[in-house]
């Protein structure tokens, strides 16, 4: 037989050799024997005897060349001749709906310039719709939501804006109403939501507590730093105003963890500085950051240069994750651990996301969108919730974003864990929802490589830690 | 696998599948984990008679025919009290001169206890 080698990416860690396995997401520790056998397929491709016999003249046994050589093969580490076909699986045609993202109001007290929802590159088209959403609304979104979960025992809705908080009056009430249908199903749910900081009351802090509510913060770091962008309409930064409602909220909502949600911008890129801040200064317990969204030539556009030093940033702080990890203590840098819990599932991805599939959006005006970020635009409509899916649309949707329908990944390695990216990075970026978003290819295979080899150290010198990823979180 | 170490769950999915596929049956066996040769089935009443598929030498001369080889595993690998000579205390000579069953068999002779 003819062997050739298959698609992986080798990487150290530890000083040990491993592999990450291409498509499927395995990642093995090699020994010295099946090292050699790789060096020797990288030089060119040959027949398995001999390779076999290289591998017997090199010192090795026949029995251990041989079940090394049938080990390789069997993790598809190594392909016969032609490679291994790849399944083409389809995006399933039903899919039970988890989450549900109810935009309550697409109105907003602050003004952010690199807004999605509102700034230059936005997708809605919100002219003629409602600005709040009505309760009959939110509770065929809820009925929407049961419907769709089919037979799930347990469904999730994330409240969105606009500002959240400007409608919480419907929020209270789309809970209660939810939980009472949840009860009467006998499925469980749960709750959470994204502000800016802005309106958050003692009493709502009490009600998000009492309700055990997760909480997600959208804010930029120190005063300098948010201010530049995260602005009221007259300007003035938003820092002042949200920093004492946020201290109010950590030092009380217990129930749930805290979690801050950074837009990196050209001039908001310092990384360290702006988790320093947030976890150990104001005490999120958790920050995650992402570049901004936007076409490269808006002036808060991160450049490739500048994405290279953000890279460079997110590396040294990585690696504070990884000494915290290998101490076995929480570190909060959620970028990290997003990405661990996915290498170590090795989950392999037909599509980027779960947009479309086990979670959608829906505008205050009740049509269903992918995700949030695409909420009240037209172009991108799925439905509504008082008549369903428009499942037509939706497999489009799907069929276009599928990993096989973009021709720049197949050779990539990283596809397994991203995909193509971002389904409104890519709309925003190339018009097109099912684009692969090129831009960031480089960055992404840097960031895996990076936390495989981070995954590798804690692999190896404190594996009960991964232990905190055995369980998949749910999308 | 022994040159590959699975290190997260898709691995060990890809591992056990690999061990199902090609692997031998090692149900009950105490150290499951074991390189895989051929081997005894641990416990002749654990196994599906007649015929252990192969000998303690891989091969297929040592298996239960002639009938002379059932009494050769009881008495040589199997600590059941079975009805054959006891290896261990009184007659650990009794099989010497039969070093293939299905040619010497006619050396094991009877014993007097």
């Amino acid at each position: 037989m003819q062997l050739q080698l298959s698609e992986f990416h080798q990487f150290e860690a530890a000083g040990h050799p491993f592999l990450y396995l291409v498509p499927s997401g395995g990642i093995f520790a090699v020994d010295d024997l099946s090292k050699r056998a790789i060096a020797l397929l990288k030089e060119s491709p040959r027949d398995a005897k001999a390779l076999l016999d290289e591998l017997v003249a090199g010192g090795a046994s026949v029995e251990d060349a041989k079940n090394c050589i049938e080990e390789l093969v069997a993790s598809r580490a190594f392909a016969p001749e032609g490679g291994w076909k790849e399944p083409v699986d389809e995006a399933p045609a039903k899919f039970p709906l988890q989450t549900l993202v109810i935009n309550l109001t697409n109105q907003c007290n602050l003004s952010c310039q690199y807004c999605y929802e509102f700034g230059e590159d936005k997708v809605a088209t919100p002219e003629g719709k409602p600005k709040f959403m009505e309760l009959e609304t939110a509770k065929q979104s809820v009925d929407f939501l049961f419907r769709e979960a089919a037979e799930r025992k347990s469904v999730h809705i994330t409240f969105f804006g606009g500002e959240t908080l400007m409608n919480f009056p419907l929020l209270k009430q789309v809970v209660d109403y939810s939980r009472d249908e949840a009860a009467k199903r006998g499925v469980t749910i749960d709750y959470s939501l994204t502000t800016n900081g802005t309106l958050l009351r003692p009493d709502i802090i009490e009600y998000l507590t009492a309700n055990a509510i997760g909480v997600t913060v959208s804010m930029d770091g120190p005063k300098e730093m948010n201010d530049q962008l995260r602005v009221f309409a007259n300007g003035k930064g938003s820092y002042d105003i949200i920093a004492p409602k946020v201290k109010e909220l950590l030092k009380n909502h217990n129930t749930r963890p805290i979690a801050a949600r950074v837009t990196l911008t050209n001039g908001v890129k310092d990384v360290k500085k702006i988790f320093n801040h947030l976890k150990h200064e104001l005490g999120f317990h958790e920050v995650g950051f992402a570049p901004v969204t936007t076409s490269p030539n808006r002036l808060y556009a991160i450049d490739e240069n500048g994405l290279n030093g953000v890279l460079a940033e997110f590396e040294e702080l990585a690696y504070e994750y990884r000494d915290y990890a290998l101490r076995g203590e929480h570190h909060g840098f959620s970028n990290v651990s997003d990405t661990l819990s996915e290498l170590h599932q090795g989950i392999s991805k037909s599509h980027p996301c779960g947009a479309g599939l086990g979670l959608l959006g829906v505008g205050p005006s009740g049509d269903i969108s992918p995700c949030h970020r695409f909420v009240d635009s037209d172009e991108h409509k799925l439905g509504h919730v008082s008549e369903g899916m428009d499942t037509a649309k939706q497999q489009d949707f799907l069929k276009h974003g599928h990993i096989h329908a973009k021709y720049d990944c197949h050779t990539c390695w990283a596809r397994p864990v991203c995909a193509g990216g971002c389904y409104h990075e890519a709309f925003v970026r190339y018009g097109d929802t099912g684009h692969a978003n090129l831009h960031y290819c480089d960055w992404i295979r840097g960031w895996t490589d990076l936390c495989l080899r981070i995954y590798g150290e804690i692999a190896t010198h404190n594996p009960s830690f991964l232990n905190h990823f055995e369980q998949r979180k749910a999308a | 696998m022994r040159h590959l170490r699975a290190i997260n769950k898709k691995a060990r999915r890809i591992d056990d599948l690999q061990t199902a596929t090609d692997g031998d049956v090692v149900a009950m066996q105490q150290n499951a984990n074991a390189a895989q040769r051929p081997h005894y089935p641990m416990g002749c009443s654990i196994v599906f008679s007649p015929g252990w598929e192969v000998d303690s030498s891989g091969g297929t001369a040592g298996l239960c025919q002639p009938v002379e080889r059932d009494l050769y595993d009881c008495y040589i690998s199997c600590y059941w009290p079975a009805q054959v000579p006891d290896h261990l205390n009184n007659y650990p000579e009794w099989t010497s001169k039969c070093a293939a069953a299905t040619k010497d068999w006619r050396n094991i002779d009877l014993v007097f206890p």
